[in-house]
Parts: C-alpha cells; sequence; structure tokens
C-alpha cells in the first residue's frame, strides 16, 4: 500500500467505504439529527413542518419530575446492580478456580442466563415474582413472601437488581476467572507460606494483581446498567406507581423507559429526543469518571 | 488432608449455589408442561402430566401471534446475515485503518470508537423518520428492499451499529500481524484484494469467532431496534418481539407464556452446548480487549 507518501489509494477508500457508509447512514445521520430534533417541535410526521423552539425542550425537561425521578431510580440502580455484579462475580470467580469436580458445568451454568434476552427473562422472573415466590410463601408460611415485591418500590428495583445481577455475573466472573488465571501462582503461594490469611491474601496480593480485571469489568456493568431497558420493560414495565414530590409516576421507570414512554405513550417526541441528548452526556461524564478513577486505583495498587 | 476436605466443601458450597442458579430454568421448565389452572393453583410442584408440554408447544406453533416458525426464520436470517456483513466490512476496513498511517486515518478510527457511548435512545427515533424518508425519495418503499418492516433496513441498522466495536476489535489484532507477510504476497504481484482474503483473513480467524459471537448474541436477543424498525405485530418479526407482542396481547396465560419463553430460549442453549468452549472464549477476549 502505498502509506509512505501518506496517500489515500483506491484500496483504502474501497474497503473503508462500506462500513463507512453503514455506520453513517445509521448513527452519524440520525445522531446529527437528533441533536437538532432536540432543539425543534419535531413529531416525525410526514408532511408537518419542523420548527426551531431553541431551549424551551430542555426547559421543560428539566422541570420534569418524572424524568428526575427517573434518574435517580436509575442511579440508585446502577449502583446497586455494579456493587452486586462485581461481589457475585468475584465470588464465583473465586469458586470455579478450584480444582473441582464439576468445574466445567458450574461455569456453563453460571454463564448461561448471560446468552438469553432481558425481554425473555424480564417475563420469567415476572412470573416468579408473582406466582412462583408468593405460592412458596403461603406453602411455608413465610408471610412477607406471600405479597410479591414488584408491588413495592423499592423491592420492585432490588427484583431488577436481582434479574440483572443473576443475568450478568456469570458474564464478569469469566473476566476475573482469566484474570485469576493469569495472576502469577509464586506470588499467592509465597505469601501461603508467610502464613497470610485467606483473607489478607485476597486483599493485598490476589485484588492489586487483577486491579484491570475491575477497570473493564465496572465499565462494562456501569455502561450496562445506565442503558437497562429490556429487563425493565418486561419485568416491571416501570410500576408498581407511587408518589415522589407531590406527582403521581411510575416508581421503578429508568432513563432508558422514560425516554421510550415520553415518545410512545406521550407523544412528546422532541421532548424525548432532549431527553436522550441528556442521558447522552450523563453517560459520557459517567464511563469517563469511571474509567479515570479506576485507573488511578491500578496505579496506587 | 486438610486441603481434601476444604475441596469437598468447596464443591458442596458451588454445588449448592449452581442449584439456586438454574431455579429459573426450572421453573418455566415444569410450568410449561402444565395447564393454566395448575400454574395458578401450585407453580412449584412437578407437572402430573407432563406430556402437557406438548399440548403447549403446539399451541405456540399454531399461535397466529407468535409464528414460531416464521419468527424463529426471521432471526436467523437476520442474524447470520447482519454478522457475516459487520464481519465482512469491518475487518476490511479495520485492515486499511491499521496500515495507512495518515491523520485522516486515525481521526476516522477514532470516530468508530468513540460512537461506542452513543446510546441507542439517541438515534432510534430520527432514525426511523430518516429510513422512512429515504425508502419515500428514492421509491424503495413500494419495491420488496424497502427498509421499514423489512429485512434490508433492519441488517443495514444491524450494520451500521455493529461495525465501532467489530472494528475496534479487528484493529487491535491487526496490529501485531507482522507487516512483511502482506509485502511478500505484494510483490508475487498480487493484488491488495487478493492479499487481504487470501492472506490476512485466514490470519484473523480468533478475533473472527469473537467478533461472531459478541454480535450474535446481541442481534439475537435484541428487542428495541427490531420494535423500532419493523415494529410490533408486523409479517418480519423477530422471536423476541413475537413474546413481547404474545405477552402483550392477551391476559397472562403462563403456561402458553412460559412455553414460549421456553421455545425462544431452545435455540440458545442448543448452539451453546456445542460452541460452549468458542463463546466463553470469545466473549471474554472481547471484553478484555475492549
Amino acid at each position: 500500500m502505498s502509506t509512505k507518501h501518506g496517500k489515500h489509494n483506491t484500496t483504502f477508500i474501497l474497503f473503508l467505504l462500506p462500513a463507512l457508509f453503514a455506520f453513517s447512514f445509521v448513527i452519524v445521520i440520525p445522531f446529527l439529527l437528533g441533536i437538532y430534533y432536540s432543539f425543534t417541535d419535531w413529531t416525525a410526521m410526514t408532511g408537518t413542518q419542523v420548527n426551531w423552539v431553541g431551549l424551551d425542550n430542555y426547559r421543560i425537561i428539566f422541570q420534569d419530575i418524572t424524568f428526575l425521578h427517573s434518574f435517580l431510580a436509575t442511579l440508585s440502580y446502577a449502583i446497586l446492580n455494579i456493587f452486586f455484579i462485581n461481589l457475585v462475580a468475584f465470588g464465583l470467580a473465586l469458586l470455579v478456580t478450584n480444582k473441582l469436580k464439576l468445574v466445567g458445568l458450574y461455569r456453563a451454568a453460571f454463564f448461561l442466563p448471560n446468552l438469553i434476552g432481558g425481554i425473555i427473562l424480564g417475563y420469567i422472573w415476572q412470573f416468579i415474582f408473582n406466582n412462583a415466590i408468593t405460592a412458596f410463601g403461603s406453602a411455608s408460611g413465610l408471610a412477607f413472601l406471600e405479597v410479591t415485591f414488584l408491588s413495592n418500590r423499592n423491592l420492585a428495583l432490588l427484583a431488577i437488581v436481582v434479574v440483572t445481577t443473576w443475568q450478568m455475573a456469570g458474564y464478569i466472573m469469566m473476566i476475573y476467572v482469566a484474570a485469576i488465571q493469569s495472576a502469577p501462582v509464586e506470588l499467592l503461594e509465597a505469601s501461603h507460606i508467610d502464613g497470610a490469611t485467606y483473607v489478607q491474601r485476597l486483599w493485598h496480593i490476589l485484588l492489586p494483581l487483577i486491579a484491570p480485571a475491575f477497570t473493564v469489568s465496572m465499565f462494562l456493568t456501569l455502561v450496562r446498567s445506565f442503558q437497562q431497558f429490556d429487563v425493565n420493560f418486561a419485568l416491571t414495565a416501570g410500576g408498581p406507581s407511587g408518589m415522589f414530590m407531590g406527582r403521581a409516576l411510575l416508581t421503578t421507570e429508568f432513563l432508558a423507559l422514560n425516554i421510550f414512554n415520553t415518545a410512545f405513550s406521550f407523544r412528546e417526541l422532541a421532548q424525548g429526543q432532549a431527553k436522550s441528548v441528556i442521558f447522552f452526556l450523563l453517560l459520557t461524564v459517567a464511563s469517563l469518571i469511571q474509567v479515570y478513577y479506576n485507573k488511578r486505583k491500578e496505579l496506587e495498587m | 488432608m486438610n486441603t481434601k476436605r476444604k475441596l469437598i466443601g468447596l464443591e458442596i458450597l458451588t454445588f449448592t449455589i449452581f442449584l439456586i442458579y438454574i431455579i429459573p430454568f426450572y421453573i418455566v421448565a415444569i410450568n410449561s408442561a402444565k395447564p393454566t389452572l395448575d400454574i395458578i393453583r401450585d407453580p412449584l410442584t412437578f407437572p402430573e402430566n407432563p406430556a402437557q408440554l406438548f399440548a403447549n408447544v403446539q399451541a405456540i406453533l399454531d399461535s397466529h401471534v407468535v409464528r414460531y416458525v416464521s419468527s424463529f426464520t426471521s432471526s436467523v436470517i437476520i442474524t447470520t446475515i447482519s454478522v457475516g456483513l459487520i464481519v465482512l466490512i469491518s475487518s476490511m476496513a479495520a485492515w486499511v485503518l491499521v496500515r495507512t498511517k495518515t491523520a485522516l486515518s486515525s481521526v476516522i478510527f477514532m470516530v468508530f470508537v468513540a460512537a461506542m457511548v452513543i446510546p441507542f435512545q439517541v438515534v432510534m427515533f430520527p432514525l426511523i423518520s430518516w429510513f422512512h424518508r429515504v425508502e419515500v425519495v428514492t421509491g424503495l418503499i413500494n419495491t420488496p428492499f424497502r427498509l421499514l418492516q423489512n429485512y434490508p433496513g433492519i441488517i443495514l441498522a444491524y450494520m451500521g451499529f455493529g461495525t465501532s466495536l467489530s472494528i475496534f476489535l479487528f484493529h487491535g489484532f491487526i496490529k501485531s500481524i507482522p507487516l512483511e507477510l502482506e509485502e511478500a504476497s505484494t510483490m508475487d504481484g498480487c493484488s491488495k484484494a487478493v492479499t487481504f482474503f487470501r492472506i490476512i483473513f485466514p490470519i484473523l480467524k480468533p478475533i473472527t469467532v469473537t467478533v461472531m459471537i459478541l454480535n450474535g448474541i446481541w442481534i439475537w436477543n435484541d428487542y428495541l431496534l427490531p420494535f423500532m424498525v419493523l415494529g410490533s405485530g408486523n409479517q418480519v418479526q423477530t422471536l423476541p418481539l413475537a413474546v413481547a407482542h404474545f405477552v402483550g396481547s392477551f391476559v397472562r396465560r403462563w403456561d402458553l407464556i412460559l412455553t414460549a419463553t421456553l421455545m425462544a430460549m431452545l435455540p440458545v442453549i442448543i448452539v451453546f452446548l456445542f460452541l460452549q468452549k468458542h463463546i466463553i472464549k470469545g466473549m471474554v477476549e472481547g471484553s478484555v480487549k475492549g
């Protein structure tokens, strides 16, 4: 290739063109249109004129209590989810890196939920929470299980955390397994002989060694948590309803679902567009902070 | 002696967690083999007549909302063609982006990577109205190649959304391939295209597997994009769309809903059992590089 002269020959253009076309057609153009529409009264109806309205949509959504609540709900969910997924994943990884008899079966089973879509899992778990657990409650006499978790706003949020932790922990577990297996064994064994306890070895030797795996896992879980839609949609659909700052709203409606409902149920496409631009900015900032913070931790360790 | 006893303890602990982990699948399995009333009465016991499973499966196969065979076929068509094209266009693009060391080349690569943080919500509504405008202006809307509610549009959409991560993964892999390999074939007088498909593409196999698995799992299970592009209840629908539409259109018939979820999960589970090693390896390598 005539790279020596820094020229872009026909191969460069021809090989790049298909990907560049698909990418521009599907992402770049709609993305720019989307930002533009957030400053207009766009309705997506063919034949209607699109008028520039400046910051009106942004003004409305900043006074929208449902959007504020969705942000807070998504934030609580994301924090709990990141914590539990990584905790469970790391615990499972420690277990399945032992010389267990059925280790292949365990790994496959823990990984399996990750291969099934959030929509399907959401419906299955709706049945489990509404029917199976309540039936177990009546049969065993555990009264607190007789009422479905999905009818209580806090428990419903935790229910989503349970499902998505179950769904994603096996995947993150594999990342930790890969990291643990490539960690230098001599270091761990040496500290074992030194008489360090299990927890000491874990905390002072193993964790620093696999710090890069934590950065990757935290990033993946953060992005997935903030973007959560499928399980949210199929499991609770935002319910139950409740009060927040004097307004009735859907208590487990996360940001992605809130944007979806703004556009579909309320037919406010331009406002939905403005919300999604804010969502994009939030996600960018959150992932930058997280990567920066974890990278610093990696260096300190 | 002590370590042996410890291992047995760990085995029991892990096995217990394993049992808890698969309870949801067990609950789906036993209740897919019950008539409605039995599920309401007791969702926890083993079915009295396991053969009920066949009746439930038949009901789903006959359902005009699920249209299982047609939805399954559409899911297979959309997933395989999209994945195939993503692999092709991303590997080609990544190769020239690595081998052309210019400012423009770096900028294009950066734009592809940066686009990974764009959430789908920002583009989904403009995407549909843009697709619609294009098919109206070009006249495609009256042909079998129309974009919305049809294969070309959703496959093109997956190609666009799939390129960022795929180019990133191929790019990282190609950087480690020594240039001499290509130079030798160039001296033989091979054209660039021949060099790429004969020499480079076969070397990419490990990362190609990763790209196929990551994109395959995503596209097979995706809900929102098909919902937007294909719409609900139209001729072409994927399995997740079919199940969601089925759940939405009836009063909670859990016997049939659970059977439908079982039938939607089964293809994935079967493929997983055969390709376990590749899938796990591919997903982990993808995420560690990503």
